[in-house]
């Protein structure tokens, strides 16, 4: 049994980068799938938004854990052998998409109706209302909420260490294993993942205000 | 893809589905219901307690909501245990849940009681009622009532993370889910299988919610409309 | 007025909101059985008084005895006593939305005076009756007018048996018609012998029915007496220039 040192901190800190890649991968991924979804979801086409709807009812009704282990052991032993990083930057994807996706629709449908009524009077056509007159507006609506969401995203990816993917979770869990300090190590993760989040919540709740104040 | 789907496992194992998923529900109703008293309480305490209640409050909300359920599951089963408290990983996983919960459930519902109008507790205290008479009677089922769909969505969320618990070897859905996997290395149907229940549990604590609410909340069943 | 009289006594109040001096010493008796009406402009700080009679507001300087209690300081044993004393109706009238009529009625008849669920009913369709609402025992606030939602607030507090009852603008909030019924209430209420103290814009109602009258202006009292005399010979511009404007 090894004595907890510094170097140990710094394995862990080595780790959170890892995790930070992992919720970038998400994000991103998560932001583009997110957008096609919530696009869906307000399409005229029944079908399309029914899609949609589904897509988020099924993912918003399955922890997040199965989505994993059916990206990694479900596809695995189907013959898709995907390597944890690729599994759960997937699954964060699939989970970020729909929960992104209900909270931009929601952005979207904001944007007062007389909006798309001017800019119909305008002559533009449905993509160029969208592109130029409702993005926009329903972008600045979705900054708070997407920014609190992101701490949810970093949270999420402690999961991975559930399928061996080396984040920080993994990281405390391997330290652990070799000095047996598991509440001194533990508490210092959770104080690595809170200086990652705390930022990120006051910067989500900074821009809500701000939000009101400017209407 | 050459997969053959293969679901006769469930003739045999079906049962062991049933006990995990009995336990997931016996689980997450107790977290839930600690943990609406839990974050009532602190809500509370936010709101009327002195400088170091409020601070002290904030910090915890803050402190479980910046950090990830499976840590704090980790400190309360292994932390714990290094420290001399020895728990099961069933008792464990409730005390990481009600903790976890409370938190979120506080922020809910300090934001239902604070949108009681003043005039509601100016009246309340004009009739001579005590600051607990008031809360009892006139804040906290108005209160809730406001918050009762982020409650609902809160507790449904909480059913589904008490699959995390599963990494502490509690018996739940999840867990099960990995041990009939390992033995029948029919990972995808299991899991499949698996993630139809919990959307079935979603669905069926939606009703159940929506049910307690009828019951809860005589007026709006009476009358149908919002307060 | 000696004060063994008086029911309510107010001297030298002196309120202030920060740096915005609100009551600027303040005082005037009321008896019992008295019907007492404090008129004046927005601001002067009517309803600011009333309040602090109440004991919703603290003051800064001077004294409000009210039954022979200070409600300037509140020692707890001293709030209840006064909260039995005194019943309040606001403009809002305040109903719990998620109770019925008869509910919001018994609520604080059997938390605070401890009353029976059977000996409290029995007194809430008795204050329903005098106000003339009994068919709306199981209702819901929601479901009735303003005027009677109102009415409902005015037998709340009757049904604790005030001595003195408060009524902070209770009419301002509602149509003319509405109006009509909540002032022939209050007109009951006094040829019945309660003692009032009301902040009114009515000033028909006013005369008809208050003993004595409170000007305010600009947080003092300019003008006080017995109705018929203050209304007959204004000794000031601003009430003159005040009931001029109100007709």
């Amino acid at each position: 049994m090894i004595e907890l040192n510094a170097n140990h901190f710094l394995y862990l800190l080595q780790a959170a980068t890892w995790t930070l890649l992992l919720s970038l991968i998400a994000f991103a991924g998560g932001s583009v799938v997110g957008l096609v979804v919530a696009l869906l979801r307000v399409s005229k086409s029944r079908l399309l938004r029914g899609l949609a709807i589904g897509y988020i009812q099924l993912i918003q009704g399955t922890p997040l854990l199965i989505v994993l282990f059916l990206s990694y052991f479900g596809l695995g032993i189907m013959g898709y052998k995907l390597v944890p990083i690729v599994a759960a930057g997937l699954s964060f994807t699939l989970y970020a998409a729909a929960f992104l996706g209900e909270i931009w629709r929601g952005c979207i449908e904001a944007v007062p109706r007389t909006q798309w009524e001017a800019s119909d009077c305008l002559g533009l056509n449905r993509f160029q209302q969208y592109t130029y007159v409702v993005l926009p507006q329903a972008v600045r609506l979705a900054i708070p909420p997407t920014v609190g969401f992101m701490v949810q995203i970093v949270k999420n990816t402690s999961l991975a260490s559930v399928i061996g993917f080396v984040e920080l979770a993994r990281a405390g869990q391997i330290v652990n294993n070799s000095t047996f300090e598991p509440f001194a190590i533990f508490v210092m993760v959770a104080a690595i993942y809170f200086a990652m989040c705390y930022p990120l919540s006051l910067a989500a709740r900074a821009l809500e205000r701000k939000a009101h104040v400017g209407r | 893809m050459s997969y053959e789907f293969d679901f006769s496992f469930l003739a045999e194992r079906w049962p062991d589905f049933v006990a995990g998923a009995w336990l997931t529900v016996q689980l997450t109703v107790v977290s839930i219901t600690l943990g609406l008293v839990v974050g009532t309480i602190c809500a509370l305490a936010r709101i009327y307690g002195g400088p170091w209640l409020k601070r002290l409050v904030g910090a915890y909300v803050e402190l479980i909501r910046n950090t990830p359920l499976l840590v704090q599951i980790f400190i309360v089963y292994f932390g714990l245990s290094s420290l001399g408290l020895k728990l099961s990983a069933e008792v464990s996983a409730v005390i990481a849940l009600v903790v976890n919960s409370g938190a979120y459930t506080t922020e809910i519902m300090r934001a239902g009681i604070q949108s009681i109008q003043r005039t509601q507790l100016e009246a309340a205290d004009c009739l001579g009622l005590t600051r607990l008479q008031t809360i009892l009677h006139v804040v906290l089922l108005p209160a809730m009532e406001r918050v009762y769909p982020a409650l609902t969505s809160q507790f449904v969320l909480l059913m589904l993370a008490s699959s995390i618990t599963s990494q502490i070897s509690t018996e739940e859905l999840t867990a099960t889910a990995n041990l009939v996997q390992s033995d029948t290395y029919r990972s995808f149907e299991v899991y499949i299988i698996v993630a139809v229940v919990y959307l079935a549990l979603s669905a069926l604590y939606r009703v159940a919610f929506w049910l307690i609410g009828l019951v809860l909340f005589a007026r709006k069943r009476k009358l149908g409309t919002a307060l | 007025m000696s004060d063994a009289e008086a029911i309510v006594r107010i001297r030298d109040v002196v309120k202030d909101f920060g740096s915005l001096r609100v009551l600027d010493g303040v005082g005037f008796d009321v008896a019992r059985g008295q019907v007492a009406a404090i008129v004046g402009r927005s601001g002067s700080g009517k309803s600011t008084l009333l309040r602090c009679i109440a004991g919703l507001e603290t003051v800064q300087a001077g004294s409000i005895t009210v039954c022979g209690h200070d409600v300037g300081r509140p020692g707890s044993a001293a709030r209840a006593q006064l909260r039995r004393d005194v019943g309040m109706v606001f403009q809002s009238y305040n109903l719990f939305p998620h109770l019925t009529v008869e509910r919001n009625i018994t609520l604080a008849l059997t938390l605070v005076k401890k009353q029976s669920r059977d000996k409290a009913n029995a007194k809430a369709g008795e204050v329903l009756g005098l106000v003339g609402l009994t068919d709306k025992r199981t209702a819901y606030p929601e479901q009735l007018s303003g005027g009677q939602q109102q009415r409902v607030a005015i037998a709340r507090s009757l049904a604790l048996q005030p001595q003195v009852m408060l009524f902070d603008e209770v009419t301002s909030a509602l149509d003319p018609e509405l109006t009509a019924e909540v002032l022939a209430v209050m007109e009951d209420l006094a040829k019945r012998g309660m003692t009032m103290v009301t902040v009114t814009h009515e000033m028909g109602f006013a005369r008809r029915v208050a003993d004595l009258v409170v000007f305010m202006h600009k947080g003092k009292v300019w003008e006080t007496g017995p109705t018929d005399e203050v209304f007959a010979r204004p000794k000031t511009a601003e009430f003159s220039q005040f009931i001029a404007s109100e007709l």
